[in-house]
């Protein structure tokens, strides 16, 4: 007889359990700091780092990345890039534990191949990090932390994002159904 | 007594400390509750898995009822919290190209980052795309500076916008999150499942 563990990949926690988990730290987090979340900034001060050491003149003379450029600090020393290197070691320990850590590979629809999921993936990625910029946060640092805050941009920016995936949702139905 | 740090009950010093901390219990929360899967957080968008909008909308009620709670027990100055600032016309241009971006790629940029930690290569490509996407619109600034500066309201709340308490958008808040949740069961018992 085959003696195997249960594959439990495809587990995960309860929607609600989650939530209630999610909106904890979340609370914790504003208490002992006074912001919340996000994961778009780190991006950002990415981009703003490697543009300032690559080309320091055109950085410091940019309209928008000298927004972000300060002689005392570096770009990269911020608290979201220190929480965002948090975020791949926690989601690494869950899948980890859930034996969800495997090789790189590509998830997809049967129905397309894996080179339009990767063309759709970094359009869909270029698209977010673009958007991002004039919501000033994503679905982290402005949907959620912002709507639980009671910040009026938030609610807008939730709807949004929701409302607008669902309003492409229809012509991009082939990549998903 | 709260925001913690503002208020001198803990030395600045921790600030990076806890942002790791953070940032741990965040990304393992969004992994386990199924975040990693571009397949799972899309189904909120053709009925088939609602995965999304059941931990999105119970963290925000879950943060807000906290917040009223903790600020009600005298515990936090919710003056002193960060209130996103409102340039509504950013805002709602921004969030539409979001959504596009979302139901293309099947991440948002938190999402993405949990999928590349358990080796999804579709992530790694969407994390790439999200720092071109930033480097492009840095680099095209001067011409959408209006859109980027437009409606500004400053940090306004919703309780400003709307003219009612705090209590009473939470209570709304809360009564539309209980409908979504018996909507979104609905069409989940209607819409063919997938394999994923």
């Amino acid at each position: 007889m085959q003696t195997k563990m249960e594959d439990r990949s495809n587990h995960y926690i309860n929607p609600y359990f989650g939530g209630v988990l999610l909106g904890l730290l979340l609370l914790i987090t504003i208490f002992i700091t006074g912001r919340g979340l996000g994961a778009s900034g780190a991006v950002k001060s990415t981009v703003v780092a490697t543009v300032d050491r690559v080309a320091p003149a055109y950085a410091q003379d940019q309209g928008y990345l000298k927004k972000f450029i300060s002689d005392d600090n570096h770009p990269m020393n911020n608290w979201l890039v220190f929480e965002t290197v948090g975020i791949f070691v926690g989601a690494f320990l869950s899948g980890l534990f859930a034996g969800r850590v495997k090789k790189f590979r590509v998830e997809h629809s049967p129905k397309i191949s894996v080179k339009t999921r990767l063309i759709f993936a970094t359009l869909g990625g270029m698209l977010f990090g673009f958007g991002s910029q004039f919501g000033r946060g994503c679905t982290s640092g402005a949907a959620l932390s912002g709507t639980a805050t009671f910040a009026t941009a938030g609610l807008v920016s939730m709807a949004m994002i929701f409302g607008g995936g669902y309003l492409f949702a229809y012509f991009f139905r082939k990549l998903w159904i | 007594m709260g925001p913690l740090i503002a208020n001198g009950y803990i030395d600045p010093a921790w600030n990076n400390v806890i942002a790791l901390l953070v940032g741990i219990a965040f990304g393992y929360i969004l992994e386990a509750s199924g975040f990693s899967s571009s397949r799972k957080l899309a189904g909120v968008f053709y009925g088939y898995d609602f995965v999304v909008l059941r931990v999105f909308m119970t963290a925000v009620m879950v943060t807000m009822i906290g917040l009223i709670y903790f600020s009600y027990m005298g515990w936090i100055d919710l003056s002193e919290i960060f209130i996103l600032p409102t340039f509504m016309t950013s805002i709602v241009v921004g969030g539409i190209i979001m959504g596009l971006g979302f139901v293309m790629g099947g991440y948002c940029p938190g999402t993405s980052f949990t999928g590349v930690a358990i080796g999804k290569l579709d992530a790694v490509f969407f994390t790439g795309g999200l720092y071109l996407g930033i480097f492009i619109f840095s680099m095209i600034f001067p011409w959408v500076e209006k859109i980027y500066y437009g409606g500004e309201q400053g940090p306004v709340t919703v309780m400003e916008t709307f003219g009612i308490s705090r209590g009473l958008f939470a209570f709304l808040f809360v009564i539309a999150t209980i409908m979504a949740f018996l909507i979104a069961s609905i069409v989940k018992k209607k819409v063919k499942d997938i394999e994923l």
